[in-house]
C-alpha cells in the first residue's frame, strides 16, 4: 500500500463526507426550526440529479445543468412544503414519517414517469477532467478535488448565512422560540418555506454534483439520507457544526474501513475470503460509531438544545 | 421528634449561573403535614424534581425511610414509597378513572411483567381501585375517561392514585390549584385525615389551605430556606412577610 | 361502547374473509389467490409484531425489516445447510423443520431486537426513527456485502420446509399454517394488550412521567415491548421466506420497514386486526393498480398521504369510530 494511494482514499473519504454533509445540513436545518423529520430529503436528492443530468443533455453544458437542478430541487422543496409538509409541523412524529414516506414513493415514480425508467448519465465537465498532482507523488482527480471546494465553500457559506445575515437571526430565533418571532412580525410561514428550500437547494446540489460520479437513477437518494441521518445521530441533531463533523466522520471512516480492511484481513486469510470479510465489516462500521456515540453520548457530539 | 421519613440535607441545584436550589435542609416526619411555599420562580419544582428524581442535587444528601436515594431514578423511589401527585394534571388519558387506579395498584404490587391474566377481570386490581375511588368520591365516575373529568374530578383522581401506592410519604404538589372554595373546603378536611396514615410534603399557593392544615411550614425564596416554623412562627416572621406575604398579601 | 362492538364485527368480517377468499379459490382452484392470502396473512403477522411496538408502545420504529429478513434469513440459510448437508458452524446441521427454524428465527429476531432496542430507548422521538432506520440498514448492507450466502443475489430454498402432518408444497395447507399462526398471534397480542403488561405499556405510551412516578420503569417495560415486537416480525420473516422460497438482501430494505408500518396505519393503528386490514389493502392495491399501471406506487403515495391527512385511525378507524380502553 503507497502513500499516494492512502492519501487519494482519505480525499474521497473527505469528498464524500462533505456531499453527505450537504444533505445532512439540510436535514439538521429543517430539524432545528420546524421539528420535521423529512424522509422524503433524499427525493430531493434525486431531483437535482436528474434536472441537472436533463439540463446537461440539452444544453451540453455542466454548470446550466447544475444550476438547473439546484433550481428544480428548490422549487420541489417549496411546493412540497406549501402543498403538504406545512400541515405536518403541528402532527407527531409517525404522521410526519408517513407522509413523507407517501412523498418518496410519489417523487420517485413521478421521476420514472417524466424521465424514463433507465438511469441517466451526467459527464463531469471538460474543464475539471483528469487529475492534478498534488505533489508526494500523490494524483488526484480534478473534479473530487473540485467537490471537495464546493463543500467547503458552502459550509463556510452556511455559516456566514445563519451567523450574519439577517435571515439566519431569523432561522436561529425560529429554533429556541417560535412565538417570539412571530410576536416580532417575522412572517413564520414563509420563513418555513425558504428554510425548506434552501435545505432543498443543498440537497438537490449535492445529488447534481455526485450525479456525475454515480449514474443518476430512481432510489439514488435513500440510501445517503440514511447516512445523513447517521450523521445527525453522531453530530447531534438541529446542529450544522454537528453535521459538519458527523459527515467528515463518516465519510472518512467509511472510505477508509472499506479500503484497510479487506487489506487488514488478507495478512491471515486468503485474498477472496478477506475481501468478502473486509467488506462487510467495512459496511457496518460507521453503524458501529453510531451505537458507540449512543452508549457514550445519547444527545449526538454537539447537542443543539441544552 | 420521631425519625424523619424523608430527611433531606444541604441540597445545592445550579443551572449555569443559576442556584436554582441552594443549601436547603429539609425534613418530614410521621404524623404530620409539612408545608412548602414560596413565591413564583423561589425553586420549588426545582426541589420537587430533586425529591422525586427527575433532576439529580450536585451537593447534598436526601434520605428517604433511611435510604439515601440521590442515584436512583423516578420509578426506583416510587417503589420505595414516595407518592406524589402532579401540579398539572398527569393522567393516562385515555384510561378512565378506575384503570387509572389500577395501573397504580399493580405498580404498587409489583413488576409490570405479567403478559396474560386481563386486569380488567382480576379482582385484586379492580376492587382495591374502586375502593379508593370511593374514597375521594369518584365511585360512580369510575369509567369516564380521565381526559372526559371535570377539572376537579381530576384532581381527586391525583389523590386517588397517590393513594393506591399506600406510599411511606406523600408530595402533593399544588393539590388545590383550580379546585373553587367548595372542593377546596372538602379537600382540606381530607387531606387533615390523611396525615395519620402517611406525612405529607404539600406544596401549595392558597395560603388558607397551608394555615388550616400545616403542622410545620417551611418558606423558599431564591432557592433557599429562610424560615421554618409553625404557622404561628411563619406569620410573625418578618423576613417571610417582607420576602413573601409582604408581595402576595397586601 | 357500540364503537368496540362495531370493532368486533369488524374484526369477524376480516377474520373470515381472510378464510373465505383463499377457501373459494381452492374449491375453484385459483391457487394464485390462495397465494396471496398467505401473503396477506404473513405480512399480517409482521404487522402484529410492529403493532405491538408502535401501535400499544408509541415505539416509532423504522427499521422492522431487521427482525423480518433475520427471520427470513435464518429459514434461507438453515434450509440451504440441510439441502447441501453442510454443517452451519461448528458442526451444528441446518434444518428443514419448520417448527425448530421458527424456534431460531424468534429467539434470534429477539435478541437482535433487545440489542437494538437497548441502543435505540436511549433516545426517543425523531432519533428513535433515525436510529432503528440506520440500524436496519447496516444488517441490509452487510446482507449485500456478506458472499457466503449469495450477496445482493440473495438465497434461493429449493425445497419448501416440512411441517408435520403437513404437504407445505401444497398452498392451500401452507395457506392454513400461516393462518393459524396469524390468528395465535392476534390472540396473544389481545392477551398481551389486556394484561398488566400491556396496560403499564400504553399508560407509558400516553404519559411516561405518570408512570415512571407510579414506580413503573419505562425503559424496561419498552424494552421487553420491542423485543417481542422484534420476535413475531421475525418468525414472519421465516415463514414468508418459505412462502417465496427466497431471501435476499430486499426483506431488510428500507422500503420494507415503511411497508410494515404502511400496514399498521392503512388498518388503525394498535387496533388488533388493524394489521390484518392494513395487509390486505395492500396486496389488493398491488395487484389490482399494479396490473393497470405500472406506476401504481405513484397511486399509493397518494392515498398515503390522503390517509395520514385526513383520515387518521386507518380502515377500522374510519368504520369503528375512536380507539377506546375504558
Amino acid at each position: 500500500m503507497s502513500f499516494a494511494l492512502f492519501a487519494e482514499q482519505l480525499l474521497n473519504g473527505v469528498q464524500f463526507g462533505l456531499m453527505l454533509f450537504l444533505m445532512a445540513a439540510g436535514l439538521t436545518l429543517v430539524f432545528g426550526v420546524m421539528g420535521l423529520i423529512n424522509l422524503a430529503h433524499g427525493s430531493l436528492y434525486m431531483i437535482g440529479a436528474f434536472f441537472c443530468a436533463a439540463a446537461a443533455a440539452a444544453t451540453g453544458n455542466f454548470w446550466l445543468g447544475l444550476i438547473a437542478g439546484l433550481a428544480a430541487a428548490a422549487a420541489a422543496g417549496a411546493i412540497i412544503e406549501v402543498v403538504v409538509i406545512r400541515r405536518l409541523y403541528a402532527r407527531g412524529h409517525l404522521d410526519q414519517v408517513l407522509a413523507t414516506f407517501a412523498l418518496i414513493l410519489i417523487l420517485s415514480e413521478a421521476v420514472r414517469m417524466v424521465f424514463g425508467p433507465f438511469p441517466l448519465y451526467l459527464s463531469v465537465p471538460p474543464e475539471l477532467r483528469g487529475s492534478v498532482n498534488l505533489g508526494g507523488g500523490v494524483s488526484y482527480s480534478l473534479y473530487r478535488l473540485a467537490l471537495i471546494g464546493f463543500g467547503i465553500a458552502t459550509a463556510i457559506g452556511l455559516w456566514v448565512l445563519i451567523a450574519r445575515t439577517r435571515l439566519g437571526i431569523r432561522i436561529r430565533a425560529g429554533e429556541s422560540d417560535r412565538e417570539m418571532i412571530a410576536a416580532l412580525g417575522v412572517n413564520i410561514k414563509a420563513l418555513y418555506t425558504v428554510v425548506f428550500a434552501l435545505g432543498a437547494a443543498l440537497a438537490g446540489m449535492a445529488g447534481a454534483l455526485v450525479g456525475a460520479i454515480q449514474s443518476v437513477q430512481v432510489g439514488m437518494g435513500e440510501p445517503v439520507l440514511i447516512l445523513a441521518f447517521v450523521v445527525i445521530v453522531i453530530g447531534g441533531i438541529g446542529s450544522i457544526k454537528g453535521a459538519l463533523v458527523g459527515a467528515l466522520l463518516v465519510g472518512v471512516i467509511d472510505t477508509m474501513g472499506r479500503f484497510l480492511l479487506p487489506r487488514f484481513f488478507s495478512l491471515f486469510l486468503d485474498t477472496s475470503q478477506a475481501m468478502g470479510v473486509g467488506a462487510a465489516l467495512a459496511s457496518m462500521l460507521i453503524y458501529v460509531l453510531m451505537a458507540l456515540v449512543l452508549v457514550l453520548r445519547p444527545k449526538g457530539l454537539f447537542p443543539a438544545h441544552g | 421528634m420521631a425519625e424523619p421519613v424523608l430527611d433531606i440535607r444541604g441540597v445545592s441545584k445550579s443551572f449555569g449561573a443559576l442556584r436554582a436550589t441552594d443549601d436547603v435542609t429539609l425534613t418530614l416526619v410521621p404524623g404530620e403535614i409539612h408545608a412548602l411555599i414560596g413565591p413564583n420562580g423561589a425553586g420549588k419544582s426545582t426541589l420537587i424534581a430533586l425529591i422525586c428524581g427527575g433532576l439529580r442535587p450536585d451537593a447534598g444528601s436526601i434520605h428517604f425511610r433511611g435510604q439515601e436515594i440521590s442515584g436512583l431514578s423516578v420509578a426506583q423511589r416510587a417503589r420505595l414509597g414516595l407518592g406524589r401527585s402532579f401540579q398539572i394534571s398527569s393522567l393516562i388519558p385515555e384510561y378512565s378513572a378506575r384503570r387509572n387506579v389500577m395501573l397504580a395498584v399493580q405498580a404498587r404490587l409489583g413488576h409490570p411483567y405479567r403478559f396474560f391474566r386481563n386486569v380488567q377481570r382480576d379482582a385484586g386490581l379492580t376492587g382495591p381501585a374502586m375502593e379508593y375511588l370511593a374514597r375521594v368520591g369518584l365511585e360512580r365516575r369510575a369509567h369516564i375517561l380521565a381526559s372526559e373529568l371535570s377539572h376537579g374530578e381530576r384532581r381527586r383522581l391525583e389523590i386517588a392514585t397517590a393513594l393506591a401506592l399506600e406510599p411511606a410519604a406523600f408530595l402533593f404538589d399544588e393539590p388545590m390549584a383550580g379546585m373553587g372554595a367548595e372542593g377546596a373546603r372538602e379537600l382540606i378536611g381530607f387531606l387533615d385525615e390523611l396525615r395519620r396514615e402517611a406525612p405529607i410534603l404539600l406544596v401549595e399557593h392558597d395560603m388558607d389551605a397551608v394555615f388550616a392544615l400545616a403542622d410545620r411550614i417551611s418558606v423558599l425564596a431564591n432557592g433557599r430556606i429562610i424560615a421554618s416554623g409553625s404557622v404561628h412562627d411563619i406569620r410573625n416572621d418578618p423576613e417571610v412577610r417582607r420576602a413573601y406575604l409582604g408581595e402576595e398579601g397586601a | 361502547m357500540a364503537d368496540a362492538r362495531r370493532e368486533t364485527i369488524v374484526n369477524i368480517v376480516l377474520a373470515v374473509a381472510l378464510f373465505v377468499v383463499p377457501a373459494v379459490a381452492y374449491v375453484i382452484d385459483e391457487p394464485f389467490f390462495i397465494t396471496l392470502a398467505t401473503r396477506v396473512a404473513i405480512l399480517a403477522l409482521a404487522g402484529v409484531g410492529l403493532n405491538l411496538a408502535l401501535g400499544l408502545g408509541g415505539m416509532v420504529s423504522f427499521g422492522h425489516a431487521a427482525f423480518f429478513g433475520l427471520g427470513g434469513y435464518v429459514a434461507g440459510v438453515l434450509a440451504h445447510h440441510a439441502f447441501s448437508g453442510t454443517p452451519v458452524f461448528w458442526g451444528i446441521p441446518g434444518t428443514n423443520q419448520m417448527i425448530i427454524i421458527w424456534i431460531v428465527a424468534i429467539v434470534l429476531s429477539g435478541m437482535l431486537a433487545a440489542i437494538i432496542g437497548a441502543l435505540s430507548l436511549r433516545t426517543s422521538g425523531i432519533f428513535f426513527i433515525m436510529i432503528t432506520l440506520a440500524f436496519a440498514q447496516m444488517l441490509f448492507f452487510f446482507t449485500l456485502s456478506w458472499p457466503a450466502y449469495g450477496g445482493e443475489d440473495g438465497l434461493p430454498i429449493f425445497v419448501r420446509n416440512q411441517f408435520p402432518g403437513l404437504n407445505t408444497m401444497r398452498i392451500w395447507e401452507l395457506f392454513l399454517l400461516s393462518y393459524a399462526v396469524l390468528m395465535i398471534a392476534i390472540l396473544l397480542f389481545r392477551m398481551v394488550r389486556n394484561a398488566r403488561f400491556g396496560a403499564a405499556l400504553m399508560a407509558i405510551r400516553q404519559n411516561p412521567d405518570r408512570a415512571a412516578a407510579l414506580g413503573i420503569s419505562p425503559f424496561g417495560v419498552k424494552l421487553a415491548a420491542f423485543a417481542l415486537s422484534g420476535m413475531i416480525t421475525g418468525l414472519a420473516g421465516a415463514m414468508m421466506a418459505d412462502l417465496t422460497r427466497f431471501v435476499s438482501p430486499a426483506m431488510l430494505a428500507w422500503q420494507m420497514s415503511g411497508e410494515l408500518i404502511v400496514i399498521i396505519i392503512l388498518g388503525g393503528v394498535g387496533r388488533l386486526f388493524g394489521p390484518v386490514a392494513g395487509a390486505g389493502i395492500l396486496v389488493a392495491f398491488e395487484v389490482f393498480f399494479g396490473g393497470i399501471t405500472e406506476h401504481w406506487q405513484f397511486w399509493l403515495g397518494l392515498v398515503l398521504l390522503g390517509v395520514v391527512l385526513f383520515a387518521r385511525g386507518g380502515l377500522i378507524g374510519l368504520i369503528a369510530g375512536r380507539d377506546r380502553h375504558g
